[in-house]
């Protein structure tokens, strides 16, 4: 059991994520994330999708994958060479002196930007791998998140495939 | 300029479709305004699940795409289980279903119910078309894709908006083109190499053959593969009649109520060369213990069944009849003198269950199957009726068994029956039902009148949901919950409805009784008191190992 990232080219069509979504609970895999948006081709979409599971397992869900009509490929790209982010936006608890002071420093360690600060809390922004998020994540956990939120990860193939 | 409804049924002509089964509804009234004078047949069923069967019914018999058509909410809903059946065999199947109109979507207007949404996991596809100028292309896609691959239902649900919406000008229907769609015919030679290689060594050689060797018309091929290597044919309870129930080749049915020489086979056997198949539970038992010794060739036209439920050495992604030639061609003739074919032979011939006392409902089959052609096609309810007659009765040729295996849906078998009687006017169809399964879709008794449909009803009555009685009484220690019948009296039902029928309750009364049904010009519902607590044997307990079977004598 280990996380396989997917990319999966679909068809730019009302209903498509639900198919695929539905897909993956109805067959019982988890989705560990899922993130979708339009790519480079006109009228296709792209979802990065990590799922748990042996090979076994996996090859079944690209195999059903395939047979949605709608979708157009799916790659499994957990071998390949890639760059990964994920984006993450943390409401932490912060009011004004010391407390304030110390998430900020841990935010410049992680590179995160502070994006809105009130009274009482900051909004800090996260782009990076999903261990690096997870890793602030669980060191900001003391001041008290007020809210999280990820995106899911979205992942490319390093280098020039196909000569483009 | 014309309206979406008239491009729907100009879109069915275009796909030589004749005859649609359905029943209408405010939301598809623009349709059957149309219908009104289209040269197209409408069977008006009495159910709309039954013009899910019914339509199944006729695809099956037929290889052709059934038609299936419904109104919005309550209708297209009652389609459901028609569909789930349809998608768990593999039959190809359209379904039409009226929508509310596209202002009203999302709004839960009267009669409103997200059917492409309920249908996303018993459809290969579905579409809710919101744009009237797009129905031709629609259709035609809809009826590549139900009708090619591995087959299956698709569903075209239409807003009542988009029937009545003028189209102008009327854009031309393309060739269905989906690049997301791109079915494998041809088995990869590499493959196909190894498969061949496989076979020439093999010595416990056998072929396990499902549904997809139907549906890909590959029963010749599959006889020309076993008559020249001699190898052994287990068929599943799908892909009876592909191989002929008497040819020496033949074992019968595989699986928990298949034949010891099937079941005996699948353990013994060095290689199985399975074909349009799944590896269903049912067939299969403990998995471990299917086929343990032996290598396996997965010949299947969806690469998703390859590997699914079992390892599998050598996959084969192709459509049956092409890779089975292929394979064919490459082979040599060969005897095998290693005792393999001695051996289940002695098997055929061993531990055939003993007939029930009274009267014995394996008897009616096989009384039933002396009195009819090759060409009669059989069609059964679910349960103890549906093993009977899939055990005693005997399949020469494919498309003759009509049978609701994958979903197992009580109620399929009688509009099935209609649906198959469309397909094919000229021939005998017969019902072979339980007196539970028959009072699941009974109604259809009014669409076999006022069509005067010559179908045979053989209800094999037991009084009990037979087969969950069985279970009963072999597993939860006779204690029969909620599975006994209160009598009826079908023939009068029968009659009430217009329809001949007697009652048997003596065995000698089953040939005369017989006679009569199938001697009758119309339909005919032959309702036959079986023994009540008749069991089917041999039976493999679920969960069991394949060979592992009670019930047989000795
Ligand atoms: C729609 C549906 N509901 C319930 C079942 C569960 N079930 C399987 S066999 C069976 C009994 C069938 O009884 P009957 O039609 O009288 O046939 P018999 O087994 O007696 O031949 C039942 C209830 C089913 N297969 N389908």
């Amino acid at each position: 059991m280990r996380p396989h990232t997917l990319h999966v080219l679909v068809e730019n069509r009302a209903g498509v994520l639900s198919r695929v979504s539905g897909l993956f609970s109805r067959r019982g895999f988890n989705i560990e994330s899922l993130a979708v948006g339009t790519c480079e081709e006109p009228g296709m979409s792209r979802m990065t999708i990590v799922v748990l599971g042996d090979d076994a397992r996996i090859e079944q869900v690209k195999k059903q994958l395939n047979k949605l009509i709608d979708v157009i490929k799916v790659s499994d790209i957990t071998e390949q060479s890639t760059v990964a982010r994920e984006l993450a936006l943390i409401k932490v608890a912060a009011e004004p002196g010391e407390g304030r002071a110390e998430v900020m420093q841990v935010a410049s360690i992680f590179r995160a930007q502070i994006i809105d600060v009130s009274p009482k809390s900051i909004i800090l922004q996260v782009a990076g791998d999903s261990e690096k998020i997870d890793a602030l994540e669980r060191l900001l956990r003391q001041y008290g998140i007020k809210e999280f939120v990820r995106t899911g990860k979205i992942a490319l193939m390093r280098g020039m495939k196909g000569g483009r | 300029m014309k309206t979406g409804a008239r491009l729907l049924v100009d879109g069915l002509q275009r796909e030589g479709v004749e005859t649609i089964f359905g029943y209408p509804g405010g939301a598809v009234l623009p349709v059957y305004d149309e219908l009104y004078d289209a040269p197209l047949r409408h069977v008006l069923v009495r159910h709309e699940q039954a013009a899910a069967h019914a339509a199944d019914g006729y695809a099956r018999a037929s290889g052709k795409t059934g038609v299936c058509l419904a109104t919005s909410g309550p209708g297209a809903c009652n389609l459901v289980t028609g569909i789930a059946t349809a998608y768990m065999d593999s039959v190809p199947l359209v379904a039409v279903t009226g929508q509310v109109p596209t202002t009203m979507l999302g709004n839960d207007a009267f009669q409103e119910s997200d059917i492409t949404g309920i249908t996303f996991p018993i459809t290969k596809h579905n579409y809710l078309v919101k744009d009237a100028a797009e129905i031709g292309q629609v259709v035609r896609d809809a009826f590549y894709i139900a009708g090619t691959g591995r087959q299956g239902p698709v569903l075209i649900d239409l807003p009542k908006d988009v029937m009545t919406a003028q189209v102008d000008p009327v854009p031309e229907v393309q060739e269905a083109r989906l690049r997301g769609y791109q079915p494998t015919y041809e088995g990869h030679p590499r493959q196909v190499e190894r498969a061949v290689a496989l076979i020439q060594e093999a010595e416990r050689p056998l072929l396990y053959i499902g549904g997809g060797v139907v549906a890909s018309g590959a029963a010749a091929e599959v006889l020309a593969l076993a008559e020249l290597t001699a190898i052994p044919v287990a068929s599943t309870l799908m892909g009876l009649g592909a191989v002929p129930c008497d040819h020496p080749l033949s074992l019968g049915m595989i699986g928990m109520h298949g034949t010891e020489a099937a079941n005996f086979a699948v353990t013994e056997c060095d290689l199985l060369i399975a074909v349009g198949v799944r590896f269903d539970d049912r067939v299969t038992g403990r998995v471990e213990a299917f086929a343990p010794q032996a290598a396996v060739v997965h010949i299947d036209i969806d690469p998703a069944e390859i590997g699914k439920n079992k390892p599998v050495d050598v996959p084969i992604v192709g459509d049956a009849r092409l890779v089975l030639a292929a394979i064919t061609a490459k082979l040599a003739r060969q005897e095998r003198g290693n005792g393999w074919l001695s051996r289940v032979r002695r098997w055929q011939e061993e531990n055939a269950p003993a007939p029930a006392a009274g009267l014995d409902p394996a008897g009616v089959i096989r009384q039933m199957n002396a009195l009819l052609d090759d060409e009669a096609i059989i069609v059964s309810e679910v349960g103890q009726n549906q093993m009977w007659a899939a055990q005693h009765y005997c399949f020469r040729r494919p498309r003759t068994w009509l049978t609701s295996g994958g979903l197992g849906t009580m109620g399929y078998g009688f509009p099935a029956s209609i649906g198959a009687q469309f397909a094919c006017p000229d021939r005998t169809v017969a019902l072979v039902a339980g007196d539970g399964s028959f009072q699941m879709n009974i109604q259809e008794l009014g669409t076999v009148v006022e069509y005067k449909v010559p179908v045979k009803v053989v209800i094999l009555n037991n009084l009990y949901l037979g087969m969950v009685r069985q279970w009963q009484e072999l597993f939860y220690d006779r204690r029969y919950s909620y599975t006994e019948l209160s009598p009826v009296d079908f023939v009068g039902i029968a009659r009430a409805y217009g329809v001949e029928g007697r009652r048997v309750e003596d065995p000698d009364e089953v040939g005369p009784g017989l006679e009569e049904c199938f001697g009758t010009e119309g339909a005919f519902v032959l309702d036959v008191r079986i023994e009540r607590e008749a069991n089917v044997f041999p039976m493999v307990p679920a969960g069991a190992a394949i060979n592992e079977m009670i019930g047989r004598r000795g």
